[in-house]
C-alpha cells in the first residue's frame, strides 16, 4: 500500500498546466506567442464564448488581463499571461514573474490638457494635483517618489473624460499608439514606466510541478527572443 | 442583528472546530511522541523584546502602549517568543531542548484579500542541536506531522538561506543594491531580479548564472548543477545542502524533499538551511522553517536552534481538498 502512496506522490500532479490567457489588448499578442511556442491555440480563436478550453498539455483559461494574478496566486490557474501595469498595480499578489514576454509594449504616463497648465497650478497653488486614473497605486507610488502630493480619483471607464471635464487636473493611463490622448486634447507630461506582457506562476505550481514550467518557460523564452 | 468582527478575523463553528480539534491532537500527539514539551507564552509581549529577535516581522506587528506607558506588541510567530523563553527559563537546561507549541499569532496585513490577521500555527523548536543532524530531525518531524494531517502528498522545499548573501558579498555587491536584489529575489521576480542585477555591475555571464541559480529545483542533480556554475559562495551553500540531504536520504526520509535554490523566507533570522511546505492541492505555502543560529544569541543565549511551523487553517483547507480529491477518484 505505501507504494501506491509513494506513486501518487511522485506522479505529475492533477492534469494539465492550467495556463490563464488574457483576453483584450494583449490577446491576439498572446495567442501568436503561443503559437509560436508550440501551444495549441485554434479552439481560442474560433467562434466559441467558451471560457475553457481544454488541451492535451496545456488546459488554455481566458479572462480579464487584471484578474490573471488573482487566479495564479490563489493557484486557481498554475501560469499566466498579464501586462506589467496589472503585475504593477496588483504588486501585493504573490506571483512570481518568470519572463517578460516583450510583446503588449506600452507607456504608463502622466497626461494633461494640451496647453493646459492646471496640474502645475493645482500643485503650486493647493499644494497637490488631483489625477484620475484606472491605476491609483502606480500613480501614488510615482508622485511620492517624486516628493510631490497628488489627490488620486479612481475611475473605472474612459479616464480621458476626467480632464477635459474638470474632474481632474491630469490623468495617469497606459498608452499604446497615444492616438486616443491625440483625439482628445491631451499630451504626455510624464513617462512613468514602460510595460510590457509578463509570463507569471504560482508559487506552489513552480515548486511542485517545475519541469513543466521549465518547460513551457524555455519555449516562451525562444519564440519571443529577437 | 449583525455585530461587526474586525477584517481578517474569525469566528470558529462547532463543525470546523470540531476538525481543528481532531488537526491540533493528531499533531499534538506527534510532537510529543517525539519527545517535544508543549509551551505556550502570552500573545502579548514587550515590543522591545521580541523586535530583538527579528527587527523585520515586527513590522508587521500590532503595538499599543499599555496602562504605564510601556510599548507592547503582539507576537508575530511562536519562534520569537520561545527563544525569549529558552534565554530566560532553560539557560542551564540540559541539551537538545525540544518544545513545540500549537498557538494564534497576529500580523498587520490588509486583511481585503483573504489574508488574516489572527492565524494558528503549530510547529516545534529544536535547541541546541547544530547542522545538519538538528535539521534532519526537524524535517523528519515535519515529514510525520504531515502523514499525520492525511497530507501523503505534501512536499518540502530545502533551501540555503545564506547562498544569496554569500555570493552577492563574493561578487562584491553591498548596500542599496545588494538590498534591491535580495527583495526581487524574495519576490521571485526574475524579470526585475535581472535588471537589479545588471544594475549592481556584475558582468553579463555572472547575471544569468544568478537567475538560472535560483531557478534550480528538484532532487540530488540539482546539487551537481549549482556545483558546475564554479562559485566559492555557491559552492559552500551547496556543500551544506549536500550534507543535510545526504543525511535525509540516510535516515531515508529524502523523498518528499525538494533541494531548491530560489528558497528564500522572508524572515530575517534565518541561517543556513530553510524549508517550505506546499501540498499539490493548494496554491499556498502550507508553512516552513528552518535553522536560526543567530536567534538565540541576541537572547544572550548562543546555541543553534531550528524548527518549523504550519498554518493551520491551510493545513485544514489541503486536508479536505485532498479528501474531495481522493472521493473524485
Amino acid at each position: 500500500m505505501t507504494f501506491e502512496v509513494a506513486g501518487t506522490a511522485g506522479a505529475k500532479a492533477d492534469g494539465p498546466l492550467k495556463l490563464a490567457v488574457p483576453r483584450g489588448a494583449l490577446l491576439a499578442g498572446t495567442l501568436d506567442v503561443l503559437d509560436a511556442a508550440a501551444v495549441d491555440t485554434t479552439s481560442v480563436r474560433g467562434e466559441s464564448r467558451a471560457l475553457i478550453f481544454p488541451g492535451g498539455e496545456l488546459t488554455l483559461v481566458t479572462m480579464r488581463p487584471s484578474d490573471v494574478p488573482t487566479y495564479v496566486e490563489a493557484g486557481a490557474a498554475d501560469v499566466g499571461i498579464t501586462g506589467k501595469d496589472v503585475l504593477l498595480e496588483q504588486g501585493d499578489r504573490m506571483v512570481y514573474e518568470l519572463l517578460d514576454l516583450g510583446y503588449g509594449r506600452c507607456r504608463m504616463v502622466l497626461a494633461g490638457r494640451k496647453g493646459d497648465e492646471s496640474l502645475g497650478e493645482s500643485q503650486r497653488r493647493l499644494g497637490m494635483m488631483r489625477i484620475a486614473t484606472k491605476y491609483p497605486r502606480v500613480a501614488e507610488r510615482h508622485f511620492e517618489s517624486t516628493g510631490r502630493q497628488v489627490e488620486t480619483i479612481e475611475v473605472k471607464g474612459s479616464v480621458e473624460l476626467a480632464p477635459l471635464i474638470g474632474l481632474a487636473d491630469g490623468i495617469v493611463d497606459l498608452v499604446a499608439t497615444g492616438r486616443t490622448l491625440e483625439e482628445n486634447d491631451l499630451e504626455v507630461r510624464e513617462e512613468i514606466v514602460e510595460c510590457t506582457a509578463r509570463f507569471v506562476a504560482n508559487r506552489v505550481a513552480h515548486k511542485l510541478r517545475a519541469a513543466e514550467i521549465d518547460d513551457l518557460t524555455a519555449r516562451l523564452r525562444r519564440a519571443t527572443a529577437g | 442583528m449583525i455585530h461587526p468582527i474586525p477584517p481578517g478575523t474569525r469566528d470558529i463553528l462547532p463543525d470546523e472546530m470540531r476538525e481543528l480539534r481532531r488537526l491540533h491532537l493528531a499533531l499534538i500527539e506527534v510532537f510529543e511522541a517525539r519527545g517535544y514539551g508543549e509551551v505556550a507564552t502570552p500573545a502579548i509581549e514587550y515590543d522591545q523584546v521580541l523586535a530583538q529577535g527579528d527587527g523585520r516581522t515586527s513590522d508587521y506587528a500590532y503595538r499599543f502602549f499599555d496602562e504605564r506607558g510601556d510599548l507592547l506588541a503582539l507576537r508575530s510567530d511562536m519562534t520569537v517568543p520561545i527563544a525569549r523563553l529558552v534565554a530566560s527559563r532553560y539557560a542551564d537546561a540540559g541539551l537538545p531542548l525540544r518544545l513545540c507549541y500549537l498557538a494564534n499569532a497576529y500580523r498587520a496585513v490588509r486583511p481585503q484579500r483573504g489574508q488574516m490577521r489572527e492565524f494558528a500555527q503549530a510547529g516545534v523548536e529544536l535547541i541546541g542541536a547544530p547542522a545538519p543532524q538538528g535539521t534532519v530531525e526537524v524535517v523528519e518531524v515535519l515529514e510525520a506531522a504531515l502523514d499525520a494531517a492525511g497530507l501523503e502528498r505534501a512536499v518540502i522545499g530545502l533551501g540555503d538561506a545564506d547562498l544569496y548573501r554569500q555570493l552577492l558579498t563574493e561578487l562584491e555587491v553591498q548596500g542599496e543594491p545588494r538590498d534591491a536584489i535580495l527583495e526581487r529575489l524574495a519576490m521571485h521576480d526574475l524579470v526585475g531580479l535581472e535588471a537589479e542585477l545588471s544594475r549592481a555591475g556584475i558582468g553579463a555571464e555572472q547575471v544569468r548564472t544568478c537567475v538560472a541559480l535560483s531557478q534550480l529545483r528538484g532532487g540530488r542533480e540539482v546539487l551537481e548543477q549549482a556545483r558546475a556554475m564554479g562559485s566559492a559562495a555557491v559552492d559552500r551553500a551547496i556543500a551544506r545542502l549536500g550534507e543535510t540531504f545526504g543525511a535525509l536520504e540516510e535516515r531515508g526520509v529524502a523523498d518528499r524533499v525538494q533541494v531548491d535554490l530560489g528558497l528564500l523566507r522572508d524572515l530575517g533570522y534565518y541561517s543556513g538551511a530553510i524549508l517550505e511546505v506546499y501540498d499539490p492541492a493548494l496554491g499556498h505555502v502550507l508553512g516552513g522553517g528552518g535553522r536560526y543560529d543567530g536567534l538565540l544569541k541576541r537572547f544572550g543565549v548562543d546555541l543553534p536552534a531550528a524548527g518549523f511551523a504550519l498554518y493551520l487553517e491551510r493545513v485544514h483547507v489541503a486536508q479536505m481538498e485532498e479528501s474531495r480529491r481522493g472521493g473524485a477518484r
